[in-house]
């Protein structure tokens, strides 16, 4: 389908007011009450909240390298399903996305698949390894022009290393984003260390483990004046360390992925792997905390962390199946349980989490814009008042490794614009 | 009670005290020429043992034996589980051969609790990695039973007897399974170890917590000594086997602070000089080798009810 004309009608722009919206050549030409449609398709939004198109900063869409998880097309077709309009993708690919032609090369794929805008993030470090950095500079003057740079899957440990890293990327605005473990401290982990993890015999995974990396991490990025990103905060200690740097006004940022929004760690007890992530999954207490940092402002982002994996790789023991959870197609619906029904957020505050700050954080200029006439026609369409419906992977994504899948959860996402060309209408994919 | 034993939490205090009364039963069984009954005739028992444990796997073996069933034994050493096959691989190749019952023993822990969800037969968990040991807890509770109380009595459970457990907690899947099935059984139990060997939650679990063993035995109706892996010392758990023989091995001179009547116990296999001085284990006090005894009988009592077998002959009321 072609960017052609849009008349929205009748859609809430995050919160405030129903009105049209008309997109033409890619922008939003025009809001108000009562447009002419002069020709343009018309899609009825009423009871429809307009927000503009969600930008994930964490994704993993495997490519290249694990095909049979998930590949760029794939995985861009449930992040649209999710209402999502970029992504940011994870570097631990097989290649790692450590060099120039690696980041190119999704970035390439991602232009060729069309359902979301791909910005691939670049390794740290060669090969995740921890040992040497990786060209960071040959990566941000690719085409890819890569500036969130991380070793997620794995933390840059070495303090020397992680200072020289916050340090050189001053050089082109980059941020590290980093993913706060403890290699030491997590040795053998596998769950949150506390009353679930001495109850199951699995061996813990302590919060003191992040808390320490995340504490050292601001003081670093204090120091040498450079932006720090910190991944899928999952502990009320780091909520507070975070809080404390940024009242000292330290360039420091920060995500909660949806499931730490939602879920504990004692979804565990049946041994289940569908609920193995890293970082683990932790107690009510912290999900209360985190949702109140999100509230707050503290944490600035909610990022999906999607990693899907293969069948085979969850249907083992604990210990043997691979981390991670699924996330791009519910994150939105989870965000509307965990911090809008409860009151800690409104549509304004969801645009916010979900778009503004992540692409600020991810430096995308062309995305997270408010919805306004000139602006980038990049939109979400979401039903608030769809009947709270039981998830089931809706098989877009190449893997099914939910940790959501047969809870109810309250919304539905009908309709995705990028740059004013629909990828998903009523509920579906639009193929490109 | 349900269909598997995976946990000793998932036993309630009647299952428990049927489960012994069970095993009272079955005890003349062994003192018989023919051990042998023929209540599992047809049926098949599984052995899976993913992890080398002579004594555990025999002592399935001959308790399902002396019931009759027929016994595969499965060790993944040397078998496809060597080439990689997967666990569910495993667990349907079992299913399609028609276990009756499969008893597992595994690294991981929760592998039972997977077996579970991919076999129909019966899962016995014979220790599963960090987690769970629940028919050494039965067996152990047995023995309590039979030492405190008298051969033969059935009925009872463990109100009020004191158990000190003393060892690495922390990785200890006896420890886990005795706390749960001890203080469910109304025993009080409490856990003796360095800090560093016990769990960080350890305070909400249904047992006291003390480093310090001396103080304990004096209060002790049973001490349970529990194997520490000298492993653990180079993951810095503590400082040297010296060290922690000096702190809480059990020697002579410390039994010596033990009532009258305590018992020593040890599931075994033991590490003499370390946990447990060799004359303690020798001692009239100690309860090692009946604990292997009542293994089987405990286990044989685990099978027949687990799969129903037909009524106990001349051994029913």
């Amino acid at each position: 389908m072609s960017a052609a004309s849009w008349l929205i009608r009748g859609a809430t722009l995050a919160g405030g007011d129903p009105g049209d919206i008309a997109v033409s050549g890619g922008v939003i030409t025009e809001i108000g009450a009562h447009l002419d449609a002069h020709g343009a398709q018309v899609l009825d939004a009423d009871g429809l909240i307009a927000l503009p198109g969600l930008v994930d900063l964490h994704t993993h869409l495997r490519e290249p390298g694990r095909e049979d998880a998930e590949t760029v097309e794939t995985g861009t077709a449930a992040a649209a399903l999710g209402g999502y309009t970029a992504v940011h993708a994870m570097a631990n690919t097989e290649p790692v996305a450590d060099t120039a032609g690696v980041v190119e090369q999704v970035w390439r794929l991602g232009k060729a698949a069309g359902h979301a805008d791909v910005q691939p993030v670049g390794a740290v470090t060669v090969g995740l390894n921890g040992q040497h950095l990786a060209e960071l500079g040959a990566m941000a003057d690719s085409a890819a022009h890569v500036r969130v740079f991380s070793d997620d899957g794995k933390c840059v440990a070495d303090p020397l290393l992680m200072r020289r890293a916050l340090e050189y990327v001053k050089a082109f605005n980059g941020v590290i984003a980093q993913h706060a473990q403890d290699p030491r401290l997590t040795e053998g982990a596998q769950l949150n260390e506390g009353e679930m993890s001495g109850r199951l015999g699995l061996a813990g995974w302590p919060a003191v483990a992040e808390e320490g990396i995340v504490a050292r991490d601001c003081l670093l990025a204090a120091h040498v004046g450079s932006a720090l990103h910190i991944c899928h905060v999952s502990t009320a200690g780091s909520v507070e360390i975070i809080r404390w740097a940024k009242s000292k006004g330290w360039p420091v940022t920060a995500e909660v992925t949806p499931h730490h929004l939602l879920l504990t760690d004692e979804l565990a007890a049946g041994y289940d792997p569908v609920f193995k992530v890293n970082p683990p999954l932790r107690t009510g207490a912290d999900v209360t905390e985190l949702r109140q940092a999100l509230a707050d402002g503290t944490i600035d982002a909610v990022a999906t962390d999607h990693a899907p994996h293969p069948v085979e790789a969850k249907e083992t023991e604990w210990a043997e199946a691979a981390w991670g959870m699924t996330g791009l197609e519910t994150a939105l619906r989870v965000v509307h349980q965990a911090m809008v029904k409860t009151g800690l957020l409104d549509w304004q505050g969801v645009a916010d989490r979900m778009s503004y700050r992540p692409a600020r954080i991810g430096r995308l200029t062309h995305h997270g814009t408010p919805p306004v006439a000139g602006a980038a026609a990049n939109l979400t369409l979401y039903d608030p008042a769809a009947p709270a419906e039981a998830v089931s992977p809706s098989g877009a994504s190449k893997s099914r490794n939910t940790p959501f899948a047969g809870m109810e959860l309250p919304g539905r996402v009908v309709a995705t614009f990028l740059r004013g060309t629909p990828t998903v209408l009523d509920g579906k994919l639009i193929r490109a | 009670m349900n269909r598997h034993l995976i946990s000793a939490e998932d036993l309630s205090r009647d299952d428990v005290v049927l489960i012994l009364d069970t095993a009272e039963e079955l005890a003349s069984v062994a003192d018989r020429p023919i051990k042998k009954l023929p209540t599992l005739r047809g049926r098949t028992v599984v052995n899976l043992f993913f992890e080398d444990s002579t004594r555990t796997r025999i002592s399935f073996e001959a308790a399902a034996k002396r019931l009759s069933a027929d016994v595969i034994n499965f060790s993944a050493k040397g078998s496809s589980v060597a080439k990689g096959e997967s666990l569910k691989d495993t667990a349907l190749t079992l299913e399609a051969m028609g276990a009756d019952a499969v008893v597992i023993r595994h690294s991981a822990s929760g592998a039972p609790h997977r077996l579970a969800g991919w076999v129909r037969g019966s899962v016995v968990n014979a220790g599963d990695g960090t987690h769970e040991h629940p028919t050494q807890a039965l067996l152990d509770a047995f023995t309590i039973r039979r030492r405190l109380r008298g051969h033969g009595q059935t009925g009872q459970a463990l109100d009020g007897v004191r158990v000190t457990i003393a060892g690495d907690v922390l990785h200890g899947r006896v420890a886990r399974s005795n706390v749960l099935l001890l203080s469910t059984l109304g025993a009080q139990v409490t856990l003796v170890a360095p800090p560093t060997l016990m769990p960080l939650a350890v305070g909400s679990w249904p047992c006291g917590v003390s480093y310090d063993l001396d103080s304990e035995l004096p209060k002790s109706d049973v001490v349970m000594m529990l194997r520490v892996q000298q492993e653990r010392m180079s993951a810095a758990y503590f400082p040297s086997v010296r060290e922690y023989r000096r702190r809480y091995g059990l020697d002579a001179a410390r039994m010596a602070r033990l009532p009258d009547d305590a018992i020593v116990m040890h599931p075994g296999p033991m590490n003499r000089g370390v946990e447990i001085a060799a004359d303690v284990a020798d001692s009239p006090r100690s309860t090692i080798v009946e604990q292997v005894a009542n293994g089987v009988t405990v286990r044989m009592a685990v099978l027949y009810l687990l799969l129903g077998g037909a009524e106990l002959p001349a051994v029913t009321q």
